[in-house]
């Protein structure tokens, strides 16, 4: 995905961290829209787990996707602090059910590493980079791949 | 106003006029000695060659003359319409429209048939043809002084054979342009010109509402002219000069019988340049020009008269020139950015939805006294729905441009395939909603040349069979039941079923051994890849097929179904929603969700009685409508939504009626409500999914989706061991 930050060299990079399946993750700030609280969504037929439904936003139709369940980590459990973060990618708005959201975290690109090569092919490829944070480690989703498994991109 | 944006209105004005330009060919082809018909015609392809010759448009100028030249013999019955003359003229409008494409877009168009059309327009006028073409673009823009005349002899040999009355007019000419005529471009001098041609010319310029400097709009129209021409030309010929303008200026032109005075020394042309010009490029090219009065001297009667003069006796004619100019002027209609009209769309939507918020919030309130507050209510709702249907009315537009199209299409459709075919279209008037219409000409395209090239049998074919040995395609629209049917119907042989069927297993889209109903045979049409043309013909044979036509009627929320009797033809109908905003359907629980269905798909609700319902085979079931079986479908088992064990035989049955399959019944746990419901699109940011056509918001801001009874029966009807089956699921994919 063409990152419009990349572009300009050593600026700060602002990510917004949360959970999802126990583990930490940030997407970049700019490509997301609002955070909303958990409501309960639409259900479509012929749909896979990890696809919840569907949810207005004001109007438009998203589908809302269980972030957890889509890494492979099991479904999210139900709990008040859980999320919505809506977020577009490539013109199309989707929402990422997430247990919760932390902070913002503000990095310079340098702080920013590559995902090393793992065993599987499909993580490696859902995971942008990775930040350290206070001995832990957050995990940069490629919302793109998010995506790309979901809606039949394969159409 | 820049010179794009008037090019950008000569070219939609085009479109209009060729409009009025097919309707008016193809009501002559009934009445050919119409003079209203043939004036009509005459008037649409001079308009646009005026509105080329002012943007030097010399290709679409010059075929626009010829074109318009063979009309006005026409017109001044010199010659007779005879079917050849008739498809001329068919093929002249189209190459105008040719034309006028591809000088709107900029591209090069093929110039062979141009020529050959012109060749054979100008084979039906005498020798003097070719001199009249050249004169003309005496009237457009880049006009240069003295170089359109330069056949003189010529000229006058055309005055004297017209046998024109040597008889000398003066007319008193008022001539006060309105800003709005420096607007749209127009020149008053080349205006003059056009007059001196006529004959002795003499310009005054009114100076008197010239304002102080200090007060003075360049951008104002301030000068007025007095003019006086001598000339053996009718007054009705003066109007056309001024045709164009009509409207834009205050016009008066009398006819006096004094003698001819002498011009006044102020009144210098010249003076046309110094008048304040809106367009710069404009300007200049007047300032080019030489004094209006030495081509009056040069050419008396120039030979573009000759195509301009009318009997005086013509009916319509004289009424337009006569008539006081308030009651001209262009149609009250207003050209809106579409963008703009679908913005508003959406907002009354959202207001719909809003409306449908309250009435639920406040029926939740559960209120002692509601009943002023319903009346309310049902009052604001009443309301919301007019402004909504007003709104779509504004996209709604009627299919005659689409169905003229289509006549094009037919007549190049026979030539191509040596048949002989006629278009029929009912209900021209039918409005549909614009997108609808934009997105409906392709698959009609492909079904009317399917429809002459598979469809219809030869002439001789068809006088052996004791029919007409011309062909007919009948192209009808009409609203019935919030829908719109469109029917595309040739009396041709009908469907070949058993070539269809034969090519459909030699393609392996089935089974050998399948057996399927006449309606099945037929529909195997709509499989992709499947085309019945033994051979490639370069008509409809490019390998797209019927499915193709299915996949966009589909995309539009449609369906497309075909009937056909053997030896009598086949009948292609295309069933459309009105709107692609806004449908009315039935508020249903499916399991334990909340989704819509159509109206319009459901002919009967039932409730049934347990012994009404009855088993077959292992798990299909049968209800006994009034007698008749009818298959049971669950719709929640078909969305996969519960289990088969679930199933139970209360809950409601929708009768539905499709193309596929006469009658279903399709199981729901209850039915809520009735409403309008505002339709979404689940593909613009998910992807389609079987079964569902799209989704909407209720009342509470929950999503609710929108069934579509045909996908769901065939979703249930899947059986991966039947090949045709198969087949269809696979569309169901693609589509």
């Amino acid at each position: 995905m063409p990152d419009p930050a990349e572009a300009l060299a050593d600026t700060q990079f602002e990510f917004i961290t949360f959970s999802a399946g126990g583990q930490s993750y940030c997407l970049e700030i700019t490509q997301i829209r609002e955070i909303r609280r958990w409501t309960p969504v639409t259900a479509l037929p012929h749909t896979p787990a990890d696809v919840l439904g569907v949810m207005n936003l004001r109007g438009a139709v998203i589908p809302i996707f269980d972030l957890s369940a889509r890494f492979g980590l099991g479904a999210t459990p139900g709990n008040e602090r859980n999320v919505v973060i809506v977020a577009a990618v490539n013109g199309t708005t989707i929402g990422l059910l997430v247990e919760s959201v932390s902070e913002i975290l503000s990095v310079e690109k340098s702080a920013i590493q590559e995902t090393p090569d793992i065993k599987s092919e499909a993580t490696k490829h859902s995971i942008r980079g990775m930040i350290s944070v206070d001995d832990t480690m957050v995990r940069v989703v490629n919302l793109d791949a998010v995506l790309e498994n979901s809606t039949g991109a394969a159409q | 106003m820049s010179m794009n944006s008037i090019r950008d209105t000569f070219f939609e004005e085009c479109e209009e006029l060729l409009e009025a330009l097919v309707e008016g060919l193809s009501h002559m082809e009934e009445a050919s000695d119409d003079m209203e018909v043939i004036n009509a015609v005459f008037r649409s392809v001079h308009s646009i060659k005026g509105g080329a010759g002012a943007f030097a448009l010399d290709r679409l100028v010059n075929f626009a003359h010829a074109f318009e030249t063979v009309m006005d013999k026409v017109r001044d019955r010199e010659l007779a319409v005879d079917e050849k003359l008739m498809a001329l003229f068919h093929r002249s409008g189209d190459q105008l429209s040719d034309l006028v494409a591809s000088a709107r877009d900029g591209t090069d168009l093929d110039p062979t048939a141009e020529d050959s059309i012109v060749k054979e327009l100008e084979s039906y006028l005498g020798p003097e043809a070719k001199a009249e073409e050249f004169s003309f673009s005496a009237v457009t823009l880049d006009f240069d002084g003295g170089a359109p005349i330069d056949l003189p002899d010529l000229d006058l040999a055309d005055e004297a054979s017209d046998d024109q009355q040597p008889k000398e007019n003066l007319f008193e000419v008022h001539f006060r342009p309105e800003r709005a005529l420096y607007e749209n471009g127009h020149e008053p001098l080349l205006l003059f010109d056009a007059l001196a041609e006529l004959g002795p010319l003499t310009v005054e310029a009114d100076l008197a509402r010239l304002p102080d400097f200090d007060s003075f709009d360049p951008n104002d129209a301030v000068i007025s002219w007095n003019m006086s021409l001598v000339t053996p030309e009718s007054e009705t010929t003066l109007h056309e000069i001024f045709e164009f303008v009509e409207g834009l200026c205050e016009l008066n032109i009398s006819l006096s019988s004094q003698a001819p005075c002498s011009p006044k020394p102020e009144a210098l042309p010249v003076e046309t340049a110094s008048e304040p010009e809106p367009i710069a490029e404009v300007a200049s090219v007047a300032e080019q020009q030489p004094e209006p009065k030495e081509p009056a001297e040069i050419s008396i009667a120039a030979p573009d008269i000759v195509l301009e003069k009318q009997p005086e006796a013509q009916p319509s004619a004289l009424p337009t020139a006569a008539a006081p100019k308030e009651t001209r002027g262009p149609k009250p209609t207003l050209r809106v950015d579409l963008d703009r009209v679908d913005r508003l769309i959406n907002t009354v939507g959202e207001l719909i939805i809003n409306q449908a918020m309250i009435s639920q919030r406040i029926e939740e309130l559960d209120l002692p006294t509601v009943a002023h507050l319903t009346n309310e209510l049902e009052a604001y709702k009443l309301l919301a729905r007019d402004i909504q249907e007003g709104v779509m009315a504004i996209r709604a537009q009627p299919v005659k441009p689409l169905f003229q199209r289509m006549s094009r299409i037919v007549r190049e459709a026979s030539d191509a395939t040596h048949k002989k075919a006629k278009l029929v279209t009912v209900g021209d008037s039918t409005e549909v909603d614009k997108t609808v219409i934009e997105r409906l000409a392709d698959p009609l395209t492909h079904m009317i040349r399917n429809a002459v090239d598979h469809g219809l049998e030869t002439s001789a074919i068809r006088q052996s069979a004791g029919k007409e040995p011309v062909g007919t395609i009948r192209l009808s629209a009409a609203h019935r039941s919030g829908s719109v049917f469109i029917e595309i119907s040739d009396d041709g042989a009908g469907l070949d079923r058993e070539r269809i069927l034969a090519k459909a297993i030699e393609k392996n889209l089935i089974a050998p051994d399948v057996e399927l109903s006449e309606p099945e045979i037929d529909n195997l049409l709509f499989l992709p890849g499947f085309s019945t043309a033994g051979q490639v013909s370069n008509l409809s044979g490019r390998g797209v097929g019927m499915d193709v036509v299915k996949n966009a009627v589909q995309a539009l929320g449609g369906r497309v179904s075909i009937a056909s009797t053997q030896g009598k033809g086949t009948t292609f109908t295309i069933v459309l929603p009105l709107t692609l905003a806004v449908m009315d359907g039935f508020v249903i629980s499916v399991g334990n969700q909340t989704m819509v269905i159509p109206i319009s798909s459901i002919l009967e609700t039932i409730r049934p009685n347990s012994k009404d319902i009855h088993v077959i085979g292992t798990d299909s079931q049968l209800v006994n409508v009034r007698g008749a079986y009818v298959p049971i479908v669950d719709v929640a088992h078909s969305l996969g939504l519960e289990d088969a064990k679930a199933r139970e035989t209360n809950g409601i049955l929708l009768l539905v009626s499709t193309e596929a399959q006469d009658l279903t019944a399709l199981r729901v746990s209850a039915i809520h409500d009735q409403r309008q419901v505002v339709i979404k699109s689940l593909e613009s940011n998910y992807t389609a999914i079987p079964g569902v056509s799209a989704a909407t918001i209720l009342g509470d801001g929950k999503i609710a989706l929108i069934l579509d009874p045909e996908e769901l029966i065939k979703l249930a009807h899947y059986n991966p061991l039947d090949p045709f089956a198969q087949n269809t699921k696979m569309e169901l994919r693609h589509a």
